[in-house]
């Protein structure tokens, strides 16, 4: 039972992580565009779907990884471009519907190029499992909790102590102010899809090797995120990661320990529950009125 | 008299559409007006959500099937008389709506969009994994049609005229809706929440009637199309089911009179159009052409034509009739 227990915890921890990555991204492009990016999930699943296929061309896994990431940040800096960039100062309904039909295009484009097909990416060490208290712990799990560690400490870095990363700070407070002190937030837009672009590819490699990469698991995964940044209430970073390492734990244990068909319903039940009991969120601190 | 021709213009074109197909008789037509109706029942609930509370709900597939799944259970498993079940049709998704509602409608932004979205994926999976209940993936059969005592609708001819004429009932209803005073708060929240508050609107209260308000009219619409097909799978109730719902409302052009029957037959003449079209163009293509044109025309209409395609819907409605103007006259 304790093995089982500390079993479920590692992989609770490993998706846990990927979720708070994906928490990560949606809250950092929702409190600097005030979007709530539900193409997210697309970008990750079409960054690793690029991954596998450049690597089938004979690339080394790295060298298809960076590509790859390069590739994704540029379809979602033209994207921007060419949707958001242009409906700027419209309704956040507007911008929602903007980039579900986004997703639903490239989920499209998806399955027109890689098939219903499930594909699969190497680790990045070949070891085999590490054993930790009658439990094995796959190598790729520490690989996606390195990832999920280094994006918030960048992340934290970058808001408290560069330039650009105050200058983000200031258009989220006041975007008025920020533009009258010369920050374009124009700029700043683009920069945060860019990055999102990027960094969703290097989520969808590290989690490759773990889920498996199908041209519809997006979609899902993206909701996923967007539970975990609710739980941590929008707009809190630290909020998004320990919601995504709570979403990911309850997942794993509820699956292991009562059924594990329904893994997406309960994780839907987590979300409703936080949505009409605390919609603010355990950390979050949105008020009820704002003028 | 230019003024007159306009004021009956929709009304007229609209009696001539109505009896056009029944002179045809063609099973096929009655078919797809059948739907077209049943969807611009839904849009005209989704409409006034959308239009006049601000909120956008994509769970609409999800009432919309918990419609159709409680007709058909309760006529199948119970052996409920049609139009009672079709009465818990209406009902049920309209409960769930106001327990949805409550919280999330107080809070500002998308959280009922967030929520619904929650909601439909939820629902589904409910509906796929029901096991004995819903039938599981293959879903509920031998649904009875409707029908009281020995009037039984049983032809496409008298469901396409059910169909309709609940339409146009609802059509007058929100017509005569928007005038009244509820209507009239609406359109001021539309126009400014704050100063509406201001006012003394209940915005929170108002919200969720109209959030209520049109999940009753989807679980109608889905008790009617269980009634319709007698047969039913969770396959017509996903998220992109109720997307499409959304860009129903979107296309014909939120707040107008005509909108929501206008986007309903743009959305399902545009479905058989691609359908058609793509193949010929690109020989060996299959749906995902269609997936991908349909997102980008979901988002070039949002940056280019967020008011949808209403300036053609005004042109069938004279100018003060106009639902927009009638907002405006209140402020």
């Amino acid at each position: 039972m304790g093995e089982q227990l500390l079993q479920l915890l590692f992989s609770g921890l490993t998706l846990g992580s990927i979720y708070s990555i994906i928490a990560l991204i949606l809250v950092i492009t929702y409190k600097v565009t005030g979007i709530l990016n539900l193409a997210l999930g697309e970008f990750l699943v079409i960054g690793a779907l690029l991954t596998v296929s450049f690597k089938s061309m004979g690339m080394p896994l790295i060298a298809a990884s960076l590509l790859a990431m390069i590739v994704v940040a540029l379809l979602a800096g033209v994207l921007e471009r060419l949707t958001v960039n242009k409906a700027r100062g419209a309704s956040s309904l507007t911008m929602l519907i903007i980039t579900i039909g986004i997703s639903i295009s490239l989920r499209g484009l998806a399955l027109l190029i890689w098939g219903t097909d499930t594909y699969s990416l190497p680790s990045f060490t070949a070891s085999g499992p590490i054993m930790a208290g009658g439990a094995a712990l796959n190598p790729q799990s520490i690989w996606v909790f390195l990832l999920a560690a280094a994006t918030l400490i960048c992340v934290n870095t970058f808001l408290g102590r560069t330039y650009w990363g105050k200058a983000v700070k200031a258009s989220v407070l006041s975007p008025t102010g920020a533009q009258l002190q010369g920050i374009n937030l124009s700029t700043i837009s683009l920069a945060a899809f860019v990055f999102s672009g990027a960094l969703a590819t290097a989520a969808g490699i590290c989690i490759g090797p773990v889920t498996m990469v199908t041209y519809d698991m997006g979609f899902m995964l993206g909701v996923k995120g967007f539970i975990a940044a609710t739980i941590g209430g929008l707009g809190s970073i630290s909020g998004a990661v320990l919601g995504g390492l709570i979403l990911g734990l309850l997942e794993a244990y509820s699956s292991g320990l009562i059924s594990s068909g329904l893994n997406d319903a309960i994780s839907i039940v987590i979300l409703l529950t936080v949505l009409l009991i605390r919609p603010e969120g355990i950390l979050g601190t949105i008020s009820e009125r704002k003028i | 008299m230019k003024k007159i021709i306009f004021k009956f213009s929709g009304a007229v074109i609209m009696l001539v559409m109505l009896i056009i197909p029944l002179l045809l008789n063609s099973n096929y037509l009655y078919g797809s007006l059948i739907v077209i109706g049943l969807y611009a029942i839904v849009v005209q609930g989704l409409g006034i959500l959308m239009g006049y509370a601000g909120q956008v709900s994509f769970g609409h597939a999800a009432f919309f099937g918990l419609g159709a799944y409680t007709a058909a259970i309760l006529t199948t498993r119970f052996h409920w008389p049609s139009l009672l079940a079709l009465l818990a049709a209406i009902l049920l998704p309209g409960i769930v709506a106001a327990l949805i509602g409550r919280q999330t409608l107080k809070l500002r932004e998308l959280y009922l969009a967030l929520a619904t979205l929650g909601f439909g994926i939820l629902v589904h999976i409910i509906f796929t994994e029901g096991g004995e209940i819903t039938g599981g993936p293959s879903g509920i059969s031998g649904i009875p049609h409707l029908g009281i005592g020995s009037l039984v609708l049983n032809s496409d001819r008298e469901f396409y005229i059910l169909v309709w004429i609940t339409l146009v009932l609802i059509l007058l209803g929100i017509r005569n809706l928007v005038r009244s005073r509820a209507g009239r708060a609406l359109c001021a929240i539309r126009e400014s929440e704050y100063a509406a508050e201001n006012a003394g609107i209940d915005c929170v209260t108002l919200k969720l009637q109209a959030f209520i308000f049109s999940a009753l009219l989807t679980g109608l619409a889905g008790g009617l199309y269980a009634f319709y097909v007698t047969f039913i799978s969770p396959s017509p109730f996903t998220f992109h089911a109720s997307v499409q719902f959304v860009l129903m409302a979107v296309i014909g052009g939120l707040g107008t009179f005509w909108g929501p029957l206008l986007g309903a037959v743009v959305v399902v003449a545009l479905n058989e159009i691609l359908k058609e079209l793509i193949p010929l163009i690109i020989p060996g293509a299959g749906g995902e052409y269609q997936i991908i044109i349909y997102g980008i025309i979901l988002v070039a209409l949002m940056i280019y034509r967020p008011q949808g395609l209403s300036s053609i819907g005004e042109f069938f409605q004279s100018s003060k009739k106009s639902l927009v103007q009638d907002g405006k006259e209140v402020n």
